[in-house]
This record gives C-alpha cells, sequence and structure tokens, in this order.
C-alpha cells in the first residue's frame, strides 16, 4: 500500500473518535430531558450544567478531529 | 472545487517591514486578514456597548435591552459560579465573552474567522490560565497546592488521584483552546464542503446525478449555517462558564467543595 494512501485511511479512522463523543453528548442531551419532564421547574437552573457536560464530553471528539486533520495535512 | 482549507489561509493586506526585536528575532508586522477580523470584532463590540449605553433609560429600550440581557447573563453566572466575589472577575469574563462572541459571529459574515486560528484561541486558553494561576497563588500562596489533594477520597488514593488531578488541570489550557478552534474550524470546513457540493451540481460536473445531489446539499448547507450561528454563541458561552469554573477552583480553594 503506499503511504499516501495509509495516511488518508489513518486519517478516516481517526474520525472514529467521534462515535464516542456522539453517545456521550446524546446521552446527557437525553437524561437531561428526562430528568426535565420528571421536574420541569428545576431544569432552568440545569442548563449552564448541561451545556458545561456537552462541551466536556465534545471536547474529547474534537480531539479525535483534531487529530484527523493533523495526519490529513502532515 | 476550490480546497475547503483555503479560507483558514493568513493573508497579508498591508505589508509592513520586519522589526527585529531583541531576544525574539525578526517580527512580522504585516497587518493580516486575521488582523482585521479582530480589529472589525473589536470595533463592534466596543461600539455596540457604546450605543447601549449611551442613552441609558430607567425603562431599556429594545436596544438596550439586548446589552443589559447580555450582561445581566454573564453577571448572573460569575454570581452564581463564583459566588460572593464573582463581580471581581464579571470584567474579565464579560471580556473574554463579548470578543469571543464577536469573532464567531462576524466569522459568519466575513470570509475568515479568527477563533479558526489556533494561535488566537491559545492566546484565550492561556490568558485564562495564566489568570487562574496568578489569583490562586495570590489568593492562597501555597494552598494552592491542596487544590491537587483530595480530602474526600481515601488516604491511600490521594496522591493517585491528585496526580490525576494535577495533570487535567494542566490539560485545562489545552481542551480550552482546541474546543473552541475545532468547533469553529470543523463547522465552517463543512460548510464549505457541502456548498462545493452545491457548486459541483450546478456546473454539471455530476451528470445528471446533480438534481438529486443540489436540494440535499443546499438544504444542508442552510440547516449547518443556522446550526453555526448557534454554536457561535454556544462556544463563546462555553468558555465563558469554563472560565467561571476554573476561577470558582482558586477563588473558593477549600471551603467550596
Amino acid at each position: 500500500m503506499e503511504a499516501e494512501a495509509a495516511k488518508l485511511i489513518g486519517a478516516g479512522i481517526a474520525m472514529t473518535g467521534m462515535i464516542g463523543a456522539g453517545i456521550g453528548v446524546g446521552n446527557i442531551f437525553g437524561n437531561f430531558v428526562a430528568g426535565a419532564l420528571r421536574n420541569p421547574s428545576a431544569a432552568a437552573s440545569q442548563v449552564g450544567n448541561l451545556f458545561v457536560g456537552a462541551a466536556l464530553a465534545e471536547a474529547l471528539g474534537i480531539l479525535a478531529f483534531v487529530m484527523g486533520i493533523l495526519i490529513w495535512i502532515s | 472545487m476550490a480546497d475547503p482549507l483555503h479560507q483558514f489561509q493568513i493573508q497579508k493586506i498591508v505589508d509592513l517591514p520586519d522589526v527585529t526585536l531583541p531576544g525574539l528575532g525578526p517580527v512580522d508586522l504585516a497587518f493580516t486578514n486575521s488582523h482585521l477580523a479582530m480589529t472589525i470584532a473589536f470595533v463592534v463590540v466596543v461600539g455596540f456597548l457604546a450605543l447601549v449605553t449611551s442613552s441609558a433609560k430607567v425603562v431599556p429600550g429594545r436596544l438596550q435591552a439586548v446589552g443589559e440581557t447580555l450582561f445581566g447573563m454573564i453577571d448572573n453566572m460569575t454570581d452564581g459560579i463564583i459566588g460572593h466575589d464573582g463581580r471581581k472577575y464579571f470584567p474579565f469574563v464579560f471580556t473574554i465573552f463579548l470578543f469571543i462572541l464577536g469573532m464567531n459571529i462576524l466569522g459568519m459574515f466575513l470570509s475568515f474567522t479568527a477563533t479558526s486560528q489556533l494561535a488566537v484561541t491559545a492566546t484565550f486558553a492561556l490568558l485564562t490560565f495564566g489568570l487562574v494561576l496568578v489569583v490562586g497563588f495570590v489568593k492562597n500562596g501555597l494552598g494552592f497546592f491542596s487544590l491537587f489533594w483530595p480530602t474526600g477520597a481515601p488516604l491511600v488514593m490521594r496522591p493517585v488521584v491528585g496526580l490525576i488531578e494535577f495533570f487535567s488541570f494542566l490539560l485545562r489550557p489545552i481542551t480550552l483552546m482546541l474546543r473552541l478552534f475545532g468547533n469553529m474550524m470543523g463547522g465552517h470546513i463543512a460548510l464549505k464542503v457541502f456548498a462545493g457540493f452545491v457548486a459541483t451540481a450546478v456546473i454539471g460536473a455530476a451528470g445528471w446525478f446533480g438534481i438529486l445531489i443540489f436540494p440535499l446539499s443546499l438544504g444542508m448547507t442552510v440547516g449547518l449555517t443556522a446550526l453555526e450561528f448557534l454554536v457561535a454563541f454556544l462556544q463563546a458561552f462555553v468558555f465563558a462558564v469554563l472560565t467561571c469554573i476554573y476561577l470558582n477552583d482558586v477563588v473558593n480553594l477549600g471551603h467550596g467543595h
């Protein structure tokens, strides 16, 4: 296999790290909605926590994205 | 199709002569498109706040209400997260929030997004990290290091957990920098790729498949543009929230848990 092809395949595989970030962010928002339906009056106070949690989970997917870009353009 | 990474290239608008600084070597002082985008964001933010406060009334009009909502949102956030001392750190958080928000939103209108440059986001992350370190050492002295001594864990586990805490503390500026950079760059690449599909379909390079590709990718471009406006606000907000949380760690060290 050519080195160029292997590099592109590697960049593609690095993107699979986003699967985990997708599961994580989906979990956070799903659980937030489930909790908000049980106790709607407490939901508004937790929106800040919701976005911080989503941002922290998403950061790991972004790390995978940056890795993929680095492999692609290097 | 144009290269989707082309939009992130730094181009010189006005070339100024190099300056040689002692210890740093030659520094290129050219006025670049990144510089221009940041200057526009600065002017917009300062102009907006000056406009909002120029004819302040007790009962706010529309424009003043927008400014007060932004101000109140960050004020509530610093008070809610940092607590009693939050007001002291409000100017820093509000400045960084508005500047990042301005650059993110302008990135949707200009052809260049300043926050999609690693150098720009790294500067913000290092500013925040540096402020956390300075506040931590000034307020707590060497007691700052008790941040890495989790009193809630069993004694045997404390060195291990403390080591993990220490490394996650060192990773904070890196994740702060990469989150903003990755979100802005990723969003703009995706936009450009789908816009490129539209162009490919319209010029007929895809043959009759273009009839199928065109509406799908045009719809996707419109949807992604709307999403990018949300992301632009959300990332500025997340940056401000995380700044508050990191500041809270050192401001209320020892009695915040």
